[in-house]
């Protein structure tokens, strides 16, 4: 059977980044700038992508300024149909850039906080006088009237900050916020207990988001992500893995989740030798965990099953070591107890910056 | 912040139609989001021009479907005042 064509996809253009965060969830092993995929490879992809069905492409990273190429590559994913999307950090940025940008065709701008104030967010990044080059870029984008979405990453060290941070999006007129609690992918997953949030940090936050959401209605909508492990249930794989969304990774590798580098045995087709439709569609990568088959019986007689789809794969894999596993975080694993012991045992301060390989020396 | 009781909506930057040929439906785009729009929901957001209040646009539609404009008018302002409430739509 041909699955349903995806929505939504995530070009990866480059892992470099300035900043250093904490809670990054991309891969442990960065890619290099000179495996990226060249501006011509990409215009083809995003061709590739909306003859496919995609919708929406997300241009990101690492951070995507970094390519000295954005722009032109904006103007490929626009000129393909797509309605874009910048994800940012802000750093590299620059109002003429942005101009340049939105000439190009970008729709939209995602852009990322670490902190409301340059202490908390700097010490986050990793990286002295970030959070000042951000409120003035964020300045610029609404002088330049591009529609916003502030990307607010929360963490034990700054979840008691929400009611400020949604402060902070209304005052510099994003129209959308997404309260993101950390997932624990990637880097993030070494840092965990010091980002883990309390229950009573959650409890808390839950009740901020229900009273920001009525009270800004039509001016700022707010979307929130809580985090995994305090729930009884898991969340959907992104509405079920190989269904509605495809990630390009900098060196060309797809991937139906950014993350999925951790499954064993998975091999990712790569855009240089192969067409997008034929990896989304044929893929063993893609059809790994579509449907329900694959599922063990738990799952398969459980009501739940057609909304989560037994939830993360990934996380099956790092906390259960099995990627065909229910999602430990559902009250129905056997390994339930491991992410309990992990939320009750968590307390730790410190965490070690994201780096990338070139800035260890 | 509640809209007026008989707004005029407007379609904000960043947020718009489009003909999708792979799914053959009409689909409207703003960030995150992707909703395919069934034939009613297509024909209440081309009404929207600019200038027309929801009761225009009601009375427009009730028309055009030969149908009571007292049962489209509900449904016309559930439908946006749902998209404004995900800020898709503005208000005045
Ligand atoms: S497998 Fe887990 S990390 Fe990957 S997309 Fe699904 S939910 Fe997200
Ligand atoms: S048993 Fe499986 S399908 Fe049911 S809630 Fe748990 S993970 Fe989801």
């Amino acid at each position: 059977m041909m699955p349903n064509p995806p929505i939504a996809m995530l070009a990866e253009l480059t892992h470099r980044c300035p900043l250093a965060c904490a809670y990054c969830s991309n891969p442990l092993d960065l890619i290099a700038a000179k495996q990226e995929l060249d501006t011509e490879t990409w215009a083809r992809v995003f061709a590739e992508a909306a003859a496919l069905g995609v919708l929406q492409i997300h241009l990101s990273g690492g951070e995507p300024a970094a390519r000295r190429d954005l722009e032109r590559l904006m103007a490929a994913a626009s000129g393909a149909g797509l309605y874009t999307n910048l994800i940012t950090s802000g750093i590299g940025l620059t109002r003429a850039r942005l101009e340049a940008l939105v000439d190009a065709g970008m729709d939209h701008i995602q852009l990322s906080l670490q902190g409301t104030n340059a202490a908390v967010a700097d010490r986050v990044g990793g990286y002295k006088g970030g959070f000042d080059r951000k409120m003035a870029l964020a300045e610029a984008i609404a002088d330049l009237g591009i529609p916003l979405t502030l990307n607010a990453v929360m963490h034990r060290q700054n979840l008691d900050d929400l009611p400020a941070t949604i402060e902070m999006a209304v005052r510099l007129g994003a129209r959308r916020i997404e309260v993101a609690c950390v997932q624990f992918q990637g880097w993030a997953l070494k840092n965990r207990s010091a980002l883990q949030p309390t229950r009573a940090q959650v409890t808390c936050a839950k009740e901020i988001v229900a009273d920001a959401t009525e009270r800004l209605s039509g001016v700022l909508a707010v979307d929130f992500v809580p985090p995994d492990y305090y729930a009884d249930y898991p969340k959907a794989c992104m509405g079920g893995w190989g269904s509605t969304g495809l990630n390009v990774a900098p060196d060309g590798r797809v991937l139906p989740c950014h993350a999925a580098e951790i499954i064993p045995g998975l091999t990712f087709p790569n855009v240089r030798e192969t067409g997008l439709a034929a990896i989304w569609n044929d893929s063993a990568a893609f059809n790994a965990f579509r449907g329900t088959d694959w599922l063990p019986d738990a799952c398969k007689s459980c009501a739940r099953v057609t909304r989560d789809f037994g939830g993360c794969r990934c996380q099956a894999m790092a906390l259960a070591g099995d990627p065909f596993a229910m999602d430990p975080v559902c009250r129905h694993s056997p390994h339930r107890a491991k992410v309990d012991a992990l939320l009750a045992a968590e307390g730790r301060n410190e965490w070690e910056y994201r780096m990338m390989p070139a800035r260890k020396v | 912040m509640t809209a007026p009781s008989d707004p005029i909506f407007t379609l904000p930057r960043g947020v718009r139609l489009k003909w999708d040929a792979v799914r053959a439906c009409h689909v409207l785009l703003g960030p995150e989001r992707a909703l395919m729009l069934d034939d009613i929901g297509h024909a209440i957001m081309t009404e929207l021009d600019g200038a027309s209040r929801v009761s225009d646009i009601a009375a427009r539609l009730a028309a055009r479907f030969s149908a009571p404009v007292d049962v489209v008018q509900p449904d016309v302002a559930d439908f946006l005042a749902g998209l404004h409430a995900k800020r898709l739509l503005e208000a005045r």
